[in-house]
């Protein structure tokens, strides 16, 4: 196998995670806090220039999902993963990733089945679980507002 | 100072949101899918209690950008809808309050993935 010294050493590290928790973890905090002071900042700022406190939220959103999309176009947002972990995984920014990334690995197959379907890889289970959540969440609430 | 409290309190709890998740990445290898899954569903029901609006009180950008808020906004999007529509709202509010986020995500993804190329992926998760 004809592996460079870079990637042995990336897979020495997938392989033996425990040993290494005292880096992954401090810099999952910090990456991840980094993310969300700038979710902080735009939230002011879309606050400050006149957006209600729900529109901010999703101008905030929006942002920074276009900025995930453009990065991980970018190749960016994954080397920066790999150091993150799930820094940049847990933030709204990771979603997007989940679903540009595999967008972009599988445009190869296809329009369609390829970069289409592949998108979902991840975002999909998120939906199928997070909706159905909401839905017997807002069944239960309906019966109590009944009582 | 005031405004740099915002900003440490948005630091440390979302960071801690992502600090979980490590230790979860790492004690139990769970994968990507099913930490992202996980998150939105926690936050689903966190919202549903009621115990994730106080959270954002203190923590702003560091309560609603992990993916424990996309679940609270779920939450609070079904608990509106329902108020308006009855039952049929519990069938609404998921992908209305939903609807940026995932529009965002689906419509960026595709110009992304037709304008750059598709090179070597760096990691794979």
């Amino acid at each position: 196998m004809n592996i460079s010294n870079q990637e042995y050493g990336r897979i020495v590290k997938r392989v033996s995670p425990p040993s290494s928790m005292t880096k992954t973890i401090p810099m999952a905090f910090v990456v991840g806090g980094a993310i969300c002071v700038l979710g902080e900042a735009l939230l002011n700022m879309y606050g400050a220039i006149g957006f209600s406190q729900d529109n901010a939220g999703a101008m905030t959103s929006l942002t920074l999902i276009f900025l995930s999309a453009l990065l991980t176009g970018l190749k960016l947002y994954d080397r920066i993963a790999q150091h993150a972990g799930a820094g940049t995984l847990v933030p709204i920014t990771g979603f997007a990733n989940s679903v540009v990334s595999p967008a972009l690995e599988f445009k190869s197959e296809g329009y369609v089945l390829g970069l289409g379907a592949k998108m979902f890889i991840i975002a999909g289970p998120v939906l199928v679980y997070g909706i159905s959540a909401s839905i017997i969440y807002g069944v239960i609430y309906y019966i109590q507002t009944l009582l | 100072m005031d405004l740099f409290l915002d900003y440490l309190w948005a630091f440390l709890v979302g960071g801690a949101l992502c600090a979980i998740g490590q230790v979860l990445i790492d004690l139990t290898k769970l994968t990507p899918a099913r930490i992202l899954t996980s998150y939105v569903v926690a936050g689903v029901v966190l919202g549903a209690l009621g115990w994730y609006d106080p959270i954002i009180e203190v923590a702003g950008g560091g309560a609603t950008v992990p993916l424990t808020g996309f679940g609270n906004l779920l939450a609070k999007g079904v608990r509106r809808a329902v108020d308006e529509n009855g039952l049929l709202g519990a069938f609404m509010g998921g992908f209305t309050s939903a609807a940026v986020g995932v529009s965002a995500a689906i419509f960026f993804g595709l110009i992304a993935s037709l304008f750059f190329k598709s090179g070597t992926k760096i990691n794979e998760k």
